[in-house]
């Protein structure tokens, strides 16, 4: 370097460099300090029985995978499937040029973005069966919390999939037209694929809340082969005296949602890769 | 590959008169009327601005004109009962932006119109994909996707995917206008040899070299309006108005232009 450093004169003969070291060694310096700290002071025993105990989490095979963990995955697999199938038809009525199905999804949509996913469970769980004496929604406890997520998931899955089609560029759908095809013969085979395309990475970014989210059956009335994760692991923790089995509970969670939002990353980052 | 339609052959491919088009209260085109004929190729010069773009979109209905009818391949295109969709099917078009379908391939994207809307089998569709991307220059490309392609390339899969559906005229919309200058001469030599088979072709350009050298009549638009037209020869050699020496002036010698300006 030939120039003379900006800034020397001012910061009192210390360089930007060395400063920035000596902030630096300063944090990792705390960092270490409450590392030790906690580790000093922390009953890992008491820790360890609680949190950590072998033999409760033993007991808890294979059940919390049979029976949780799959309840958990089919719970969050119908509100995906209800949330994706009517996500598309809510975003194709917000888009209509028919003003009544524009109507409807908006107000579907801010209906359902503005209630908490709670409540809906409770109308669909409780509200339903009082309502209308004698309807069953078909499948169970499934079909109840599928249709719980589904309802909340179509809102949310809507927009993105309504800014998904706005996203693909206005020459595809002059293009698709240019050669004959109806508009919903170029929505169905040009623009569409190209939006689902794109929004993937949200997608699976709302499969991971719906996994998580599924875990508000708890408030319906379930049978025990009907739990999934968070009420087997509660009550299992109740019956046990023990935390244990929320800690498994919530590993079994991070298994599924870990992978997941990894996988979302890197759609994302080859979708970037991708584009021009 | 497919000649053109006899049926229209002998008479006008389009036929546009008193054609208006107004966005807002801009009136972009104000009285237009011309033809082209079977199995000519009319260039479409001017400033841009001048409303050509626009005219060539009003022939296929990609933009709805506010006034004037408009006769393509036999069919009143704005006539509200015309089944739009049958005739578009006879009709090219390309566009200066390519708009090549970004998840299909090559191959993909020149087949999937004749699957979905001429219901041709795979087998078919494949076929006459393969022959029209050779066709183009690109019989090694043909599982490349749009985005592995260079401009050049991505506009001659657009041209291939226009002729596999046998269109009796072939619209174009400043086709070369997006390319590098060196990918610019590739796509010119696929629609000369595409003018050699006798296709009906009505091209927007700023090619004056390529007008010259393959339209059959070129048509000068400013303002809206048709201000002369006639054969290459006299409208770009010798033209009658002073709009028209203004701008090809300014297009074939620009260095020159800003000389003449600057005195």
């Amino acid at each position: 370097m030939t120039a003379e450093p900006i800034g020397t004169a001012a910061s009192g003969g210390m360089s930007r460099r060395r400063r920035r070291q000596l902030s630096l060694g300063g944090q990792y310096g705390l960092f270490v300090v409450v590392l030790v700290v906690v580790v000093a002071l922390a009953d890992w025993g008491t820790l360890r029985l609680n949190f950590a105990n072998w033999e409760v989490a033993k007991s808890l095979f294979p059940d919390i995978i049979t029976i949780g963990l799959r309840n958990t995955a089919v719970y969050t697999a119908v509100g995906f499937g209800i949330g994706l199938g009517g996500g598309l038809i809510v975003a194709l009525m917000r888009l209509s040029s028919v003003p009544p199905y524009r109507w409807f999804a908006t107000g579907y949509i801010e209906i359902f973005r503005g209630l908490p996913l709670l409540l809906i469970f409770i109308f669909v769980g409780v509200g339903v069966p009082l309502a209308f004496p004698g309807t069953n929604i078909p499948g169970g406890a499934a079909g109840q919390a599928g249709l719980a997520l589904g309802l909340a998931a179509t809102a949310y899955m809507a927009e993105t999939i309504r800014a998904g089609i706005e996203a693909v560029p206005k020459g595809q759908l002059e293009a698709a037209r240019s050669l004959g095809m109806s508009h919903g013969r170029a929505m169905r085979s040009i623009i569409i694929p190209q939006a689902f395309r794109i929004i993937i990475p949200p997608l699976t970014n709302e499969l991971v809340l719906l996994c998580k989210d599924s875990s508000l059956v708890l408030f319906l009335g379930i049978t025990l082969e009907q739990r999934e994760l968070t009420k087997f692991g509660r009550d299992l923790a109740g019956e046990q005296g023990n935390t244990t089995p929320i800690i498994v509970a919530g590993i079994c969670y991070l298994l599924i949602t870990i992978p997941l939002s990894l996988l979302a990353r890197r759609l994302e980052a080859r979708q970037r890769r991708g584009q021009r | 590959m497919t000649s053109p339609d006899k049926e229209t052959a002998g008479g006008n491919a389009v036929e546009i008169s008193g054609l208006h088009k107004s966005f807002g209260t801009n009136e972009v085109l104000r009285g237009i009327d011309f033809h082209v004929a079977a199995g000519e190729v009319v260039c479409v010069i001017g400033p841009s601005g001048s409303g050509k773009s626009t005219l060539l979109r009003c022939v296929n209905l990609l933009e709805e004109p506010s006034a004037g009818t408009i006769r393509v391949v036999g069919a009143d295109v704005t006539d509200r009962e015309v089944d739009i969709d049958a005739v578009r099917r006879r009709i090219g078009m390309v566009f200066q932006s390519f708009n090549l379908f970004p998840h299909l391939t090559a191959l993909g994207n020149v087949m999937i119109a004749q699957r979905k809307v001429l219901k041709r089998d795979k087998a078919e569709a494949e076929r006459v994909a393969r022959e029209n991307l050779e066709r183009v220059g690109l019989a090694d490309k043909v599982s490349s996707y749009p985005a592995q392609l260079s401009g050049g390339q991505q506009q001659r899969v657009a041209i291939a995917r226009a002729l596999a559906m046998g269109p009796e005229v072939m619209l174009f919309d400043e086709p070369t206008s997006a390319l590098d200058p060196e990918l610019v001469g590739d796509v010119l030599g696929v629609m000369r040899g595409l003018a050699e088979t006798g296709m009906t072709m009505l091209v927007v350009t700023h090619e004056m070299s390529f007008a010259q050298e393959v339209a059959d009549r070129v048509v000068f638009m400013d303002g809206g309006v048709v201000v002369e037209e006639g054969p290459p020869a006299r409208v770009i050699g010798d033209p009658a108005h002073e709009r028209t020496r203004t701008f090809l002036s300014r297009v074939l010698d620009p260095a020159a232009a800003r000389v003449g300006e600057g005195e």
